[in-house]
């Protein structure tokens, strides 16, 4: 089997798209501070990076574990699931 | 006004389907709420289903339940960067009924449980996500989606390990780094023959491994890899704080994992169809909180169950036995219409009684102990070693084995004392 990204692994997933409803909040001046920028590497997704110092969720690829909400060392970011029937949808699990 | 029901039970996982399935079965009005489009579909698992407790709630199961194969071999596997040390165990007697443990997908298990549950008169209601309780007078009357509410004379927490409800009403201590690990799977489609041939399997037998050393990059944790009728499961679980510390992505692990050259040979050809991610509540039994409080009852994930010897790692059997005994609570409670506090402690009781407590509290200094990162460095280093000191024949001398294990030992920087006291902890908390 040959090396996948991450965005390879999420692009084979089914999701259920939420558009432009984020269930994933981000508080920009909380997250400028924050030395450990854990999202960054943490995300078993890939969900977060960083653009001109500003943290990026890319909701639509999240898996609803939980990480990012249990990872995040100052409380910058809010997690709570989709929208009910939006997001992840696990055919297989 | 709101509707009121007599149960509503939030997640359609394991633990929430087997409830359902007891109460409908007993004739109450129970409410199924679960968030994602069907039953399973927000569900993720990387370990075995040991039967036993299903097999009470629905004799037979495996007859109409959609299992994938029963296992009968599983294999442990020390791995180093290049070389790998398994004990393999094949046990007829788990390959015939009522077997032992089968490999599920829970995307259909879940769904398929659920069915049954409605089949027995629970009302399902799927595509609603919960977003928190409602409260009178500080108790729990009911639950809220939006601004819509919902009430129940008992409400029942299945909404998993992320459990907000279960927060929410002060039962469950919000999760700690260093209480979870980070599981992450990958599904790898193969040929049901390929699988056979490849495991030196038969018919509907399964294989699955426990692998421990490289495969996490030596961090706390742990690889697994099932088979699946015509799948492979694979994965991952690491510690979370191990995962932060290290900085490296954890599917990025995952990939070093699928390149080793144990490894590659097993999903070789396969073709990868889906990908998840689940936290694991690694707490264990002396962090758990209480299960019950007025008109409310947590079972599965939400209270924290689960039992790891570090060999067998059970979530699902728990989950269902949970949401059992909840149900067995809930009917005593409709008997003499109080569902106080008080009278819903029977379920915490008949838990404490029950193999689901009595396992996690056998298992309570597990935790810590497999944390230990000899575990994960040295030893793996040290059996295979050993190994190879033992087969290499290179035409000089060789020493006894137990000359041979000493210098091993030094050379993986274990000491004597270090291997009594691990093998002790070993032996006796595991």
């Amino acid at each position: 089997m040959n090396r996948s990204s991450i965005q390879e692994k999420v692009g084979i997933n089914k999701y259920e798209i939420d558009e432009g409803n984020s269930h994933i909040h981000i508080d920009q001046e909380k997250c400028a501070n924050c030395v450990e920028k854990s999202c960054l590497y943490i995300c078993p997704a890939g969900v977060y990076s960083e653009r001109n110092g500003d943290i990026i969720p890319e909701f639509a690829a999240c898996l609803e574990c939980g990480t990012c909400r249990v990872a995040c060392a100052n409380e910058g970011l809010t997690w709570f699931y989709p929208r009910g029937s939006f997001g992840i949808i696990y055919r297989q699990g | 006004m709101a509707d009121k029901y007599q149960v509503i039970i939030v997640g359609a996982g394991l633990a929430g389907s087997a409830a359902a399935f007891k109460l409908a079965q007993a004739g109450l009005e129970v409410v199924l709420i679960e968030r994602g489009q069907y039953p399973g579909s927000k569900n993720l698992s990387g370990g075995i289903l040991y039967g036993g407790i299903l097999n009470e709630l629905i004799p037979a199961f495996w007859e109409e339940a959609p299992v994938e194969r029963s296992i009968t071999k599983n294999i442990v596997t020390f791995l180093t960067e290049q070389d790998s040390f398994s004990i393999e165990t094949h046990n007829n007697r788990f390959s015939a009924p009522p077997y032992n443990g089968f490999s599920v997908l829970r995307g259909k298990f879940d769904r398929w449980l659920a069915e049954k549950a409605e089949e027995e008169g629970a009302m399902l209601v799927p595509g609603i996500c919960i977003d928190g309780l409602v409260k009178e007078n500080g108790k729990v009357i009911g639950v809220k989606a939006d601004d819509e509410e919902m009430l129940a004379d008992v409400v029942i927490a299945a909404d998993g390990v992320n459990s907000f409800l279960a927060r929410e009403a002060g039962l469950y201590k919000d999760l700690h780094k260093q209480d979870v690990a980070v599981g992450i799977k990958e599904l790898i489609e193969l040929p049901a023959g390929t699988i056979e041939d490849r495991f030196n399997l038969t018919g509907k037998e399964g294989t699955a491994y426990g692998i421990i050393g490289y495969a996490t990059a030596g961090q706390a944790g742990g690889a697994f890899l099932y088979t699946n009728k015509e799948s492979i499961s694979v994965g991952l679980v690491i510690h979370l704080d191990d995962l932060l510390k290290g900085k490296r992505k954890a599917y990025d692990i995952l990939e070093d994992f699928l390149e080793h050259p144990r490894i590659a040979p097993l999903v070789r050809g396969g073709k990868a169809t889906e990908y998840g991610a689940h936290l694991v509540q690694e707490a264990g039994y002396d962090n758990l909180s209480r299960l019950y409080d007025h008109h409310l009852l947590v079972v599965g994930e939400a209270a924290g169950l689960l039992a790891n010897n570090g060999l067998v790692i059970r979530g699902m059997d728990l989950a269902i036995g949970s949401g059992m005994l909840a149900a067995e609570a809930v009917l005593q409670a409709f008997d003499r219409n109080d569902f106080s506090a008080d009278a819903l402690s029977s379920y915490q009781k008949a838990m404490e009684q029950s193999f689901i407590l009595k396992d996690m509290k056998t298992y309570s200094k597990a935790p810590g102990f497999m944390k230990g990162h000899r575990l994960y460095q040295q030893y793996p280093d040290m059996v295979t070693g050993l190994m190879e000191k033992i087969y290499a024949q290179d035409c000089s001398p060789k020493e006894n084995i137990y000359k041979i294990a000493l210098n091993q030992m030094k050379e993986s920087q274990i000491s004597l004392l270090n291997l009594a006291g691990d093998g002790r902890k070993g032996l006796f908390w595991l």
